[in-house]
């Protein structure tokens, strides 16, 4: 049974009404936000904590409890959301939609959100590239400091709370929640080392909590249609209603928010108009954004949309930005493409990455014409393993991690490859 | 003098006026923050690039060495470090683009106007520049306008587009196909009751 238009959050998502205050308020954001936080902190946290609500920027960290690290007293320095809009990672379009057709559901997310970790404000950094998406933010918060929401005494709930954009300038890494918070300090997006985490030392060295725009703007339905609606949705530990990003090889190429857990078969031929030439073409599919390992078909034939089960076969949901290819595609140029992404975008400061990524390319760029040695496809894969886990960050990983998909499920493929330009050599 | 030298840069009145709200806007001492929104005002001033007098005088502004601006402005993409053409076209080359066909665009630019990545045609009016992810997948293939993105191109709408920009006529942005945002093609699935928009 597919998710019913009652139970979906972003209802404008496709801007069939007003992405501006008034029309915010027929669609329910604001109401109640002021009893909501009479109930308390400590409620919120709880009842977020209680939906199950997991990130959606990627890791899937479970979002409530990611609040309740934040210090409940303050030492005397302030406390601060940041929010996440840097949206950059391949295939991943979600965060836009939101930000432009409904940027008052991430603003009482924010609120809320900001609220129950004693924060005094929040930073929403927005990819550069957004220019329009900003100047509609901008909007939408000139909009709420104008209607009393935010600011002083914000909703009439004796809070003050301020909402101020930053727009960042072209850099995929700025996703990083560190190298987010480096950008914001006006420096290189340089991601910091961990510990100290951002919950004890974050922007300006306050205790900070980084969300993506796409958790932040459930909050506020949650709270008040309750956490056991949401948790009530999906499958245990994969709960509540997800955004989609189907791009690449479908016929009706979308977003669309659908229950979590939903096949991705069904969720490819119901939304998507199906794999283009059918089911029987399609070739593979990265289920989760650049970074995940691609499936073949056998896997995507009755694979589920959520993380544990996205985990099971060696991939992820990510930021559940599904990237499909039908047997037209070159795989191994597919893949060496984001290579390619995967070089350009290394901040340069970890040495496997700054060098194991413009390694990495150079040989998948081979590999894509088969001007390699059998050899090097094992020892392409165990230099993806040096690189894997030995960065600061994860951007060594989600370089590694395509190739890995690849070398896993396409490894006679490579092969074919290399004994055909050797026979046409010869 | 060449062309990506300059003499001196200054923010107009009505920009300083915009710079020292920006700066306004972070906490006490943190003005450094604002060392990104500053050369974003000062390259949308100076046609689209920032020369090196736009850097120094940014630093000055934020009391910052030139280096830590610098280092900023050369690591975001963003920042032109030489003049570009009226229409920056930025192509986006990554996989969900490249996909739908971001090669044929890439094609009927170097057809039409004789450029590849990082150059600029002799008449100074478009430079051509190869981008990662833009982030509008489900509309792919698309390209970047100075700010506007364009979507859901093939190589024909392309072509029409170099030809009014061309012409002086600047096209509607978003969906060259006639949809709205990110909806599907024909028959919706979700989102049954639609509004007046």
């Amino acid at each position: 049974m597919q998710l019913q238009d009652k139970d979906r959050i972003f209802t404008n998502l496709y801007r069939d009404g007003s992405p501006w205050i008034d029309g915010a308020r027929e669609r329910g954001i604001w109401s109640g936000v002021k009893e909501l936080m009479a109930k308390g902190q400590d409620w919120i946290i709880e009842e977020v904590k209680q939906s199950g609500l997991r990130g959606r920027g990627g890791a899937g960290f479970p979002t409530g409890l990611k609040w309740s690290f934040m210090p409940k007293e303050s030492d005397g320095r302030p406390s601060y959301l940041v929010v996440n809009a840097d949206e950059s990672e391949p295939g991943t379009c979600k965060d836009r939609e939101i930000i432009r057709f409904d940027p008052h559901r991430l603003l009482e997310g924010c609120l809320l959100a900001g609220y129950a970790m004693r924060a005094v404000a929040a930073y929403i950094y927005i990819r550069g590239e957004f220019y329009n998406e900003a100047m509609a933010l901008q909007r939408a918060i000139d909009e709420a400091y104008d209607a009393g929401m935010i600011g002083k005494n914000a909703c009439g709930s004796g809070y003050d709370f301020d909402i101020i954009l930053h727009r960042g300038a072209g850099a995929y890494i700025c996703g990083e929640e560190t190298a987010l918070l480096q950008s914001l300090e006006g420096k290189k997006g340089q991601p910091r080392l961990k510990p100290p985490f951002p919950a004890n030392v974050g922007l300006y060295g306050c205790p900070t909590t980084v969300n993506n725009v796409e958790s932040i703007s459930v909050t506020g339905e949650i709270l008040r249609r309750g956490a056991s609606w949401f948790s009530s949705l999906g499958r245990p530990n994969n709960v509540g209603t997800k955004l989609f990003c189907v791009s690449g090889h479908v016929n009706n190429p979308c977003n669309v928010e659908e229950e979590m857990g939903i096949p991705l078969k069904e969720l490819l031929e119901k939304h998507c108009g199906g794999v283009r030439g059918g089911w029987d073409n399609l070739l593979a599919v990265i289920p989760g954004g650049s970074s995940v390992p691609l499936l073949p078909k056998h896997i995507c034939d009755d694979v589920l949309m959520d993380f544990d089960s996205l985990r099971e076969v060696q991939s992820g949901l990510g930021t559940a930005a599904v990237i499909v290819m039908d047997k037209s595609t070159d795989i191994v140029e597919a893949i060496a493409n984001l290579s390619h992404f995967y070089m350009h975008e290394s901040c340069g400061q970890c040495t496997p990455c700054r060098e194991g990524t413009g390694w990495m390319y150079r040989v998948m760029k081979r590999m894509v014409q088969g001007r390699a040695d059998r050899e090097e496809i094992d020892q392409l894969l165990d230099v993806t393993k040096q690189i894997e886990g030995h960065t600061i960050c994860a951007l060594g990983d989600a370089a590694a991690w395509p190739i890995q998909g690849l070398i896993r499920h396409f490894r006679p493929e490579l092969e074919r490859r290399i004994e055909e330009y050797r026979r046409a050599a010869a | 003098m060449s062309a990506d030298k300059q003499e001196s840069f200054s923010f107009s009145p009505e920009n300083l006026e915009k710079a020292k709200a920006i700066i306004a806007k972070y906490p006490q001492g943190r003005q450094r923050s604002a060392v990104m929104p500053l050369l974003d005002l000062a390259q949308r001033q100076n046609g689209n690039w920032l020369s090196e007098a736009a850097m120094h005088y940014v630093a000055e502004m934020l009391d910052l060495p030139y280096i830590r601006v610098y280092e900023v402005a050369s690591f975001y993409t963003m920042y032109n470090l030489k003049p570009v053409g009226k229409y920056h076209l930025q192509l986006c080359r990554t996989t969900p683009c490249w996909l739908r066909g971001a090669g044929d665009l890439r094609q009927v630019i170097k057809d039409k106007l004789g450029i590849s990545h990082g150059e600029t045609t002799e008449d100074g009016l478009f430079t051509m520049t190869e981008v990662e992810c833009l982030g509008a997948c489900c509309n792919a293939p698309m390209v970047q306008i100075n700010d506007d993105y364009y979507e859901d191109l093939d190589a024909d709408i392309m072509a029409g587009l170099l030809d009014k920009l061309a012409s002086g006529e600047v096209p509607p942005a978003g969906s060259q196909k006639g949809r709205r945002g990110s909806e599907p093609f024909g028959e919706r699935t979700t989102l049954l009751e639609k509004g007046d928009s």
